[in-house]
């Protein structure tokens, strides 16, 4: 019963965005339970997948029983353990957030949630390509679907630009997998990494040429330069809890780089574009959070900063900046999805920032006097709560102690200068520092301007919005306190992803 | 055959990724498809281009791979098939909605000054 555990994370999230189309809008209470208990019970399973990952390197689960490279197999080793349970953990937050309000804003929000849900934990844990295509088109389709939810022009302008950019992208990793099996004959991702190993040097540069274009629509989805223009506008249009889930997105990109370039190249052909892209990456995100006159767009810039953190420490670094990075990702990720959630808290205070969120609650019929004490009471003192969310917030994306990003970006200049301590490693060091430096000061412009304004109205910030950022933050306290086990966990992960022997080996060996 | 095919993905493509950079919505709806196409195509070639052979392999007659076509890039291709056609249309959807609510059907919801 326990090896159905891997598959769980798929079928759990399809069937409850499954159930929850039969409940009808009306039943707000019922849907939202459902929801809830639904990702929650994935949280459950995630922890349960990371716990286990200790227990063996790798599971394998064949669907249907087909032998590897003729059947689809999951497989759910360090890396794709902790990246479901980061996925769940977003989740879970921006669902209790939208709780509030957000959820009632448009028809069948918590089904998105959900067929979102399964299409990242379909694309973290699947060991073929073509069905982390079908995966990524799954999450890509439910993602559409949240950027324009709560409506508006604005959304709607900034979605037609998202999903065209998005659909671009899916017909590249189409060429690209085709490309692959052209000439490797599999799709199943150990398999490829043996046989592109033993190709003829003629067929390899085409193999070459098929990851290559399979990497540009990763690097499309992680916003690499100069492929993540799309990046900012469509998340910051997003709704908050949506922008929120959103923050993971660009993750998969990162995921889906690591997983197939260190396994079938083993971290060779290519090393070159990815820290360059990187560091291209770190500094046009950095040139955008000190331009960036709004909060989402700052909070899009910061995402974009964090792709090419990761991106340059993937193509670097050996093992050890891997796992910095990857400890980076989650405390980045979460993070960003606190600042996207804040966002929408803080800009209540401000007139300006307001009529866009005025104008969507008037086209829903949700006026803000409506009554809502169902909801839960009005914290007293909302500023100073908001203050030191921001606080927080900032601290960790510019990577200042004592929050968990100051943890990951030290653990990650340390990696990089003991490992390769080359001229593009302390450039990258460099930037890093830059990136603080910029996020710190985009930080404190935004902040001066919101809580030190003398015109500002009191917002009215509900126990059930204020709670889920709170949590997030206190999550990177928690890896904070943790990050000796936690590092130590990623390390042995990452140790594994540079050395694919023994994954190739436990999924097509026997 | 195979020229044949590879100019004519060649055209689908070069034609859908023209009209992929049309400023008006629908033009770009339009390349979508006929990039889709040409993408649907190509992994179809990808199996190799052999005519009049059987993508199924009979019971108890003995195999030889040669003599068979491969059925999987036909079974790729139905996937991308299908997604294509749910993107494409729930792009047409946002596109009457960005038309419906910005007046207009430039791509960046508003004329270019001129």
């Amino acid at each position: 019963m326990i090896e159905h555990l891997v598959v769980a994370p798929i079928v759990l999230p399809l069937a409850v965005a499954a159930a929850l189309l039969l409940v009808d809008e009306r039943h707000h209470a019922a849907k939202a339970s459902l929801s809830l208990a639904g990702v929650l019970a994935l949280l459950g399973i995630a922890a349960l997948l990371v716990a286990r990952a200790d227990l063996a390197t790798t599971h394998v689960y064949r669907l249907g029983s087909w032998p590897a490279p003729f059947g689809i197999v999951l497989v759910a080793d360090r890396l794709s353990a902790a990246m479901v349970l980061l996925a769940a953990t977003l989740a879970a937050a921006a669902l209790w957030f939208s709780l509030a309000r957000w959820h009632r804003a448009g028809p069948h929000f918590h089904t998105f949630v959900h067929f979102l849900l399964a299409g990242l934990n379909g694309a973290f844990l699947t060991g073929d390509v073509f069905n982390l295509f079908v995966f990524f088109e799954l999450l890509l389709a439910a993602s559409y679907a949240l950027a324009l939810y709560g409506g508006g022009a604005q959304r709607v302008r900034a979605s037609l630009h998202y999903i065209v950019v998005n659909l671009a992208a899916s017909l590249l990793f189409l060429i690209g997998v085709s490309l692959v099996y052209g000439v490797a004959g599999t799709l199943n991702m150990a398999d490829i990494a043996v046989r592109v190993a033993a190709l003829a040097p003629a067929d390899r540069v085409l193999a070459e040429i098929g990851i290559g274009v399979l990497a540009v629509a990763f690097f499309i989805k992680a916003g690499m330069w100069p492929l993540g223009f799309w990046l900012a506008p469509a998340y910051a249009a997003a709704s908050a809890p949506a922008a929120a889930i959103f923050s993971i997105l660009t993750k998969v990109g990162i995921y889906a780089v690591l997983r197939l370039w260190l396994l079938v190249f083993g971290g060779t052909s290519g090393a070159e574009l990815l820290a360059f892209g990187g560091m291209a990456t770190l500094l046009y995100g950095v040139m955008g959070m000190l331009a960036s006159q709004s909060l989402g767009v700052l909070a899009g810039y910061g995402l974009l900063v964090s792709s090419g953190t990761l991106l340059a420490a993937i193509g670097l670094g050996a093992a050890g900046s891997t796992a910095a990075g990857l400890y980076y990702l989650g405390v980045s990720t979460l993070g960003v999805a606190a600042f996207f959630l804040l966002i929408e808290l803080v800009e209540r205070a401000r007139e300006a920032g307001a009529d866009m969120l005025a104008v969507t609650a008037e086209a829903f019929g949700l006026r803000s006097d409506e009554k809502e004490e169902e909801l839960g009471y009005a914290i007293p003192a909302a500023m100073a709560f908001l203050g030191l969310a921001f606080l927080g917030c900032g601290l960790v994306i510019a990577g200042l102690p004592p929050l968990g990003g100051f943890v990951a970006k030290f653990a990650l200049m340390h990696a990089l200068v003991r490992e390769e301590a080359s001229i593009p490693a302390w450039s990258v060091v460099a930037l890093l520092l830059a990136s603080g430096l910029a996020a710190t000061i985009a930080f404190g412009r935004a902040g001066v301007r919101i809580f030190w304004a003398s015109e500002r109205v009191p917002p009215t910030v509900r126990l059930m919005e204020i709670a889920p950022i709170a949590a997030l933050l206190a999550l990177s306290v928690v890896l904070t306190v943790l990050a000796g086990p936690v590092l130590d966990y990623l390390g042995a992960g990452a140790r594994a992803l540079h050395a694919p022997a023994a994954y190739i080996e436990e999924v097509v060996g026997r | 055959m195979e020229l044949t095919i590879a100019l004519g993905i060649g055209l689908l493509a070069g034609c859908g990724v023209w009209l992929l950079l049309r400023p008006r919505t629908f033009q770009v709806v339009l390349g979508l498809s006929l990039l889709s196409y040409a993408v649907n195509l190509f992994i179809f070639v990808m199996g190799w281009v052999r005519g009049g052979r059987p993508p199924f392999v009979e019971r108890g007659v003995p195999v030889d791979a040669a003599a068979f076509a491969d059925p999987l890039p036909q079974a790729l291709v139905l996937t991308a098939i299908v997604i294509a056609f749910a993107t494409t249309a729930l792009l047409l959807v946002v596109l009457l909605a960005a038309r419906g609510l910005t007046g207009t059907d430039h791509v960046d919801g508003e004329e270019p000054a001129e």
